[in-house]
């Protein structure tokens, strides 16, 4: 059920179908390469309630697909999908890995196109860590800075990218 | 429990100071962190939720957070005291009215500028309360407050999702933002539709902060960001506090003008027959006193009416809320004759006894 992405080694979080020749060709990325392929960033203006209940309604069809989310379970407190789908609760901190094929659209709809933290990081998670995260914010500004056409800004942010890396 | 002392005023944030307090009544930030090892609130029986309740009470109350921190234990308060502390904004009405026998407590900082509730639906809530528009300096003290407990607190954590959160929809920074407006001219103009459209838009929620539903008694709204994941704090905090909050200020001042422009004796008579009612009511009901509340608020904001203070008529939302109006007059009392002493209350604090 795990794929990687098509494109690199990261887990798949994307999934969808290319028709080549007529043939169906299911295709697997990562957040990353899933954007650059213009998958995500549909519709960013749903609430949050809504957004629960159209994932609900798509997650309780009959296909075999979501029927397979129905019964993933966690673990470690044995919290299944169908329970957060009723109470919108997980259970604890390993269901995120648990659900996470599933989880991941519905965060990434919930958070307007957000895929990965770019916030604060505590501190034993350590200097590496925190150093990946303000990357990460980094380049989100860089992205923005670009799509703005504020070239200046761009620039500044490069020079901050290399003098993280 | 101690509060009982403070039931005469409110707390720091409704004290009618702080930048755009006309518009602004106060402003909080909230933070959710779950404890690593243990499953969260929901899932957690007996057991792990008293393991949770005494690791944070321990790292709380060992810590300088403020003067004198009160940790108070909500499976031992009356019902009176935890309403009493529903209605102060210290703790959620959920946390308030959870089943008596869960462990569940809240910490509550000198001044009452922020509150940490345990086994809420997260391990931790944090909360810090500022009057006015003061998201910076509350973000400041409310990190200040992370960092110390998470000396010895084992947060959980995840590389891509950061702070793990019960919902989804609060993972990664934890973080929720949110002012209370006062937004009485765009209700009179008919524009707060528009408003809460382009809130929503923006991706805010937008909630009226007493009554249920669309219904904003009093005109109080509270705005809050929604997006946690894929933002640090700063931005999350900048693009609320420069932009979003700024554009909702300026649309309620410009129908206040338009308001004293178009419909200027209107307006007085608002403002005055509801200053009348509120000085010489004898008998009164919550969903009144907050809309009259409102429109005399809006003649002190416009200098239309003088002689009362903001801070009198803000404290008034809180201290005639029925647990506060009970407390004050030291017994339980039914609705009927809650509606007389809440009328003598106000006459007694606008000085028309
Ligand atoms: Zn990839
Ligand atoms: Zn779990």
């Amino acid at each position: 059920m795990n794929h990687k992405c098509d494109e690199c080694d990261r887990p798949a979080t994307h999934r969808a179908v290319d028709v080549v020749d007529g043939k169906k060709i299911p295709v697997h990325l990562c957040d990353i390469h899933a954007a650059e392929h213009g998958l995500t960033g549909a519709n960013p203006h749903l609430p949050v309630s809504e957004l629960l209940n159209n994932f609900v309604q798509k997650h309780s069809g009959a296909d075999t697909q979501s029927r397979s989310a129905e019964n993933l379970h966690c673990e470690s407190c044995g919290a299944s999908f169908a329970e957060f789908r009723e109470s919108s609760l997980l259970g604890c901190a390993d269901c995120y890995g648990a659900f996470e094929g599933p989880l991941s659209a519905l965060m990434e709809r919930a958070h307007e196109g957000g895929t990965h933290h770019a916030g604060k990081v505590p501190r034993r998670a350590g200097v590496g860590e925190r150093r990946q995260v303000a990357m990460r914010l980094l380049r989100r500004r860089l992205e923005d800075a670009v799509q703005s056409e504020d070239y200046e800004t761009a620039a500044q942010i490069r020079d901050e990218i290399e003098g993280l890396a | 429990m101690n509060f009982r002392g403070h039931t005469e005023n409110a707390g720091e944030w409704l004290r009618g100071s702080g930048p755009h307090a006309d518009v602004v009544l106060s402003s909080r930030v909230r933070l959710a962190r779950n404890l690593a090892g243990l499953p969260f609130v929901a899932k957690a029986n007996r057991r792990q939720r008293y393991e949770v309740l005494e690791s944070c009470r321990m790292q709380i109350l060992a810590k300088p957070l403020s003067e004198n921190t009160q940790f108070v234990h909500l499976n031992d308060a009356t019902p009176m005291d935890r309403q009493l502390l529903v209605e102060r904004h210290l703790i959620s009405r959920q946390h308030g009215a959870a089943k008596n026998d869960m462990p569940r407590a809240v910490a509550v900082g000198s001044e009452e500028t922020f509150a940490i509730m345990v086994n809420e639906e997260d391990h931790l809530r944090i909360q810090v309360l500022r009057s006015g528009m003061q998201l910076s300096d509350a973000f400041d003290q409310i990190n200040g407050i992370d960092d110390m407990l998470e000396e010895k607190l084992d947060y959980a954590y995840s590389r891509r999702f950061g702070y793990l959160t019960a919902c989804p929809t609060n993972v990664g920074t934890g973080i929720r933002v949110s002012v209370m407006l006062h937004l009485p001219a765009l209700q009179l103009t008919g524009e707060i539709d528009k408003v809460k459209r382009a809130a929503r838009d923006m991706h805010l929620a937008v909630r009226g902060m007493f009554g249920e539903g669309s219904d904003a008694q009093g005109d109080l709204y509270q705005v809050s960001n929604q997006t946690t994941l894929g933002k640090g704090e700063e931005e999350i905090l900048a693009d609320f506090e420069q932009t979003v909050v700024p554009q909702i200020i300026n649309y309620e001042r410009q129908a206040r003008q338009a308001l004293i422009r178009d419909r200027g004796p209107q307006l007085d008579d608002k403002i005055w027959r509801a200053w009348g009612l509120l000085t010489h009511a004898r008998v009164i009901g919550t969903k009144e006193v907050l809309s009259l509340l409102s429109h005399v608020r809006l003649g002190v904001n416009l200098g239309r009416i003088e002689g009362v203070d903001t801070r009198t008529l803000n404290e008034l939302f809180l201290l005639t809320q029925p647990a506060h109006l009970q407390q004050h007059s030291q017994e339980e009392m039914d609705p009927g004759a809650r509606r007389i002493a809440r009328a003598q209350l106000i006459r007694q604090r606008l000085g028309r006894v």
